[in-house]
């Protein structure tokens, strides 16, 4: 039987990793266990859990900096700050759509596993607002990094680390981070009907305008209509979400349209459908179908995206859509996750990485969820696991074929 | 000067090997890139650091990544310490070579790659100046948005070594934010890419493990920034304070409030007048406190913005408010404010001091580094990055009194642990170099340094890349 343990303290943490460092015995890390689905399967011979290290720690509203245990659930972290007109920048997603998963998502999990959403691609990833952490390492001591100010080079970078670890080199026990204000106003740019292509290089135009472009996406044809109830216009919908000041945002988006008006026909969104829309981008609405059709999360440039999906349909039956600029793709196989094929095209058009965030036991046993990476880097992450974990109890597994 | 801040013995071994070695490198580089002689290695002895200064055993200046692979091969093999060096201008001694030290200068590697203005992406060698990115892309409306005020000379891998900032990265971040990727070389030659133009890259985040490394995991020869599109205007706005603590409560305000500015920066009396002498640029001379703040974006939206900012200015009792009128007004005043530190080093010698408070502390840890200074019987001039409570308090000293150097270091030193003591760190974007490492005991305890130290070891376990800095000389882990 698994032993399960849930301390309620960073010692209690400490104590049960260092017995288990002596005894070589390996733990599973679990937050809420909402993204447990998600990257290799843990074998682990007992579970630790966070779920009792909860609670917000500080929260200062007029410096822009919370702490909070690592236990403590996303949803109890947005609500604090939403209380004060203040917002995670980074716009984590919330996997348990796509994963068919339920509990509670932690603020711990969410950096463990450097979650981000649309506006990553301007205003940074999870690993960005890290300020500073406390962990245990696997040799059970509590070591701290980082701090509570924006700028901070004082020894190496830690939290860097930290951040996208996935719980393989320590357990977070408290992390800062750092939040902005909700912007007062939001609309989105609609320009109907593109193919994936002149998306792409709509979506490029935006970004190169002086009009602040906080979301970048691309809903083709066959998802549009499971967005907002079905309200985006008919036929393929290319969205730039804008924000801020009220007036501001008004002015940035007649230009916009007007900069982008010879591609094709305009229309906008109002804040509520604004909010609405991106959230369910963020989540991955359309393929949140309760099925385990195979999934992936492409990360490449740009301008690779839609070459890649181009090459792929010659192949095999994909559905897609992008976010980040047509960057980030969203890629549902019809029948098999074909990781060989899917892999290959992605290092032969510029490079990247593609992640299997869903699938079938079978396919996930078999198929390493993380690209692999090159020889000398794993080699190298191997080293800097050892150090932080040297009897590897943490996680086995989690990251194989990446570290 | 009497040195209190110590560097690692040279290695015996390695000196009574000079001719060897030399002959060795010679072999391994084309012509004109291997300095040896004492009057070629002078420029090479100190960086902006200047208290410290050390003659290396030799500098060489690869021209390839192959090269700079070839020459780390050849030190790791024989025990050789490397020091990596941009352009020098680091204020904390992290280009300050040793007697046994081979210098691995970048100066040569400074060519545009790739300029790819779909995916906003640059492409550069290591070499490249901060400026000359910015320069190269300006003409299609773009820019690489950290800016160092040393911008004009400072390289691309002396930023990625000391995660620099510079006035703008309230709104766009520092270095560590706007790198994508890097090509380096390991100790032991081994070449490696991290990152690329796709984001996030799955496993460690080991790009941003090497931004902020001060040339202690490997040498950075390639990097990939972000580009960004320029605003379509900008510009800075003076607000003069009857005091200092106005005008630092005034910075937390604003930010408090959610109007976040491209850049808040600050001066004090010395400091204004200092650099108001320089650059001419219209800086008030009966305040207390000057805050610069920019906005950018349409005329609509920087008249809105500036309204909001008035008005809490207004409330902590601004006196002067003085807007730029033209592109050329808004030039000087960056001028004056980037020439900060030049300007300084025109009338006195300083050291510069580099903590990060919380905006809440600004005003407490003003008015302490005032008393500590004044206490020590010299004269502080402050001048710094105000919204993201980077302080620099420049401290200033006659270089040649040996006395009057020992007091500014330990003012220094007292500033420092201030700024940890209220909530902050040592160093914003200096970097640790020689300068703060033997404070580093006093923001973190041993287990904490314990852990940076394995880590570092993961990539340089015979600890000779830039082996005096950063980590305090005793309790290092043995290779
Ligand atoms: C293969 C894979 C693909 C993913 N793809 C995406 C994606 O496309 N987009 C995206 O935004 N996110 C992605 N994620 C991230 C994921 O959704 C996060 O795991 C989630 O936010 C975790 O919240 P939770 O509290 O439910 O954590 P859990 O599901 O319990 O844990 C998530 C991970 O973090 C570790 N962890 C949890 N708490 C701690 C802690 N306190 N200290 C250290 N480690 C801890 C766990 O061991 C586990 O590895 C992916 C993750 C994986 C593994
Ligand atoms: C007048 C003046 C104003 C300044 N203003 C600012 C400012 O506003 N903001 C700010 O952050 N800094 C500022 N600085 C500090 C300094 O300019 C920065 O630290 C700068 O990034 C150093 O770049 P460099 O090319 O001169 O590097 P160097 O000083 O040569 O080296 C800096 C560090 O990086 C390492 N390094 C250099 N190149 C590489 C490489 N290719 N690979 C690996 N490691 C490498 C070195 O070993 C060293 O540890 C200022 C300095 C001066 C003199």
């Amino acid at each position: 039987m698994i032993v399960h343990f849930e301390p309620a303290s960073e010692e209690g943490i400490a104590s049960v990793v260092r017995s288990a460092a002596a005894e070589r015995v390996t733990l599973a890390i679990v937050g809420g266990g909402t993204r447990s689905g998600l990257g290799n399967p843990v074998r682990a011979d007992r579970t630790l859990s966070t779920r009792r290290l909860s609670g917000i720690v500080t929260y200062n509203p007029a410096e822009m900096t919370m702490s909070a245990l690592a236990g403590t659930p996303l949803a109890e972290v947005e609500a604090a700050l939403a209380a004060k007109g203040q917002m995670l920048s980074f716009e984590p997603m919330d996997h348990r759509g796509i994963l068919g998963t339920t509990g509670e998502p932690t603020i711990g999990g969410t950096f463990a596993a450097n979650v981000s959403g649309p506006r990553r691609y301007v205003a940074g990833a999870a690993r960005d607002s890290l300020l500073g952490v406390r962990f245990v390492n696997g040799r059970g001591e509590l070591i701290k990094a980082g701090g509570r100010v924006m700028k901070n080079v004082t020894g190496l970078d830690l939290v860097k680390l930290m951040a996208g670890s996935y719980g393989t080199l320590g357990i977070l026990t408290e992390v800062t981070f750092k939040v902005l204000p909700v912007p007062p106003a939001a609309a989105t740019v609609v320009v109907e009907g593109l193919n994936d292509a002149q998306a792409a290089a709509v979506m490029a135009e935006a970004m190169a305008q002086p009009v602040e472009v906080s979301g970048a996406a691309h809903l083709p044809e066959s998802v549009r209509g499971r967005f907002i109830d079905g309200a985006l216009p008919e036929g393929a919908a290319t969205v730039l979400r804008l924000e801020g000041l009220a007036a501001s945002v008004e002015m940035r988006a007649e230009k916009l349209a007007a900069a982008l008006s010879r591609f094709g026909s305009a229309s906008k969104l109002d804040a509520g459908q604004t909010k609405a829309l991106w959230a369910e981008i963020r989540d991955v609405k359309p393929y949140a179908d309760g099925t385990a059709r195979p999934l992936w999360r492409l990360s490449v440039p740009p301008s690779a995206g839609q070459q890649l999906v181009a090459a792929l349909r010659l192949q095999t039956g994909v559905d897609a859509f992008y976010d980040w600029q047509g960057g980030l793709v969203w890629l549902r196989m019809e029948a098999e996750a074909e990781a060989e094929l899917v892999r290959r095209y992605v290092r032969a058009l510029g490079g990247g990485h593609a992640t299997l965030v869903r699938a079938d036991g079978e396919a996930r046993a078999r198929i390493p969820a993380f690209e692999p990476q090159a020889p000398a880097v794993a080699q190298l992450a191997e080293r800097v696991r050892a150090s932080f974990d040297p009897a590897r109890i943490f996680n086995p597994g989690r990251l194989a074929a990446v570290a | 000067m009497p040195e209190t801040i110590g560097f690692l013995k040279p290695r015996q071994a390695v000196l009574d090997r000079r001719g060897e070695i030399i002959a060795d490198l010679a072999d391994l580089l084309p012509e004109g890139c291997l300095i040896s002689d004492e009057r070629g290695l002078k420029p090479f002895e100190t960086d902006a650091f200047l208290a410290y200064r050390r003659l290396p055993l030799a500098v060489v200046l690869p021209e390839t990544t192959e090269q700079v692979a070839a020459v780390l091969k050849y030190c790791s093999r024989y025990g050789i310490p490397v020091v990596p060096r941009g352009a020098g201008t680091s204020l904390s001694g992290g280009a300050i070579p040793q007697e046994d030290a081979i210098v691995v200068g970048l100066s040569k590697m400074s060519r545009i790659l790739d300029v790819d203005l779909f995916n906003r992406t640059a492409t550069v060698q290591a070499g490249v100046t901060n400026l000359y990115i910015s320069e190269a892309v300006g003409a299609d409306g773009f820019f690489y948005a950290p800016d160092p005020s040393s911008q004009l000379a400072c390289t691309i891998g002396g930023n990625i070594g000391m995660n620099s900032g510079g006035a703008h990265c309230l709104k766009y971040g520092v270095t560590t934010n706007n790198l994508l990727g890097v090509k380096m070389v390991l100790f032991d030659g081994t070449v490696i890419e991290l990152g690329g133009k796709a984001l996030d890259a799955p496993g460690y985040d080991l790009l941003g493990l090497v931004c902020g490394s001060e040339g202690q995991l490997g040498i950075v020869t390639e990097a990939t920034v972000r580009l960004i599109a320029k605003p379509e205007g900008a510009r800075p706005v003076l607000f003069g304070f009857a005091a200092s603590e106005a005008a630092g409560s005034c910075v937390a305000d604003i930010i408090g409030s959610g109007i976040i500015p491209v850049a808040i920066e600050f001066m004090d009396k010395p400091a204004i007048e200092i650099c108001e002498a320089f650059a001419h640029a219209g800086y008030p001379l009966d305040v207390e406190a000057l805050l610069i703040v920019e906005v950018e974006g349409s005329e609509a939206e920087m008249e809105a913005m500036l309204q909001g900012i008035i008005e809490i200015a207004r409330r902590h009792g601004v006196v002067t408010i003085k807007e730029s009128q033209s592109a050329l007004e808004a030039a000087l005043i960056w001028k004056g404010r980037k020439s900060a530190f030049g300007a300084t080093g025109r009338v006195a010698d300083y050291i510069c001091m580099d903590g990060t408070v919380p905006l809440s502390q600004l005003s407490h840890v003003l008015r302490r580094t005032g008393e500590i200074v004044a206490s020590y019987g010299l004269r502080v001039a402050n001048v710094f990055h105000a919204g993201d409570g980077n302080m620099h308090p420049l401290i200033l000293y006659n270089i040649n009194d040996p006395a009057d150097a020992a007091r500014a270091e330990a003012a220094g030193n007292d500033i420092l642990k201030l700024c940890v003591d209220a909530g902050g760190c040592l160093t914003g974007e200096h970097g640790v170099g020689i300068e703060k490492r033997d404070l580093m005991h006093h923001q973190y305890n041993k287990a904490d340094l314990d852990q940076q130290m394995a880590v570092r070891a993961a990539f340089d376990p015979q600890w000779l890349l830039n082996p005096s800095k950063v980590f305090p000389l005793e309790g290092r882990p043995q290779a």
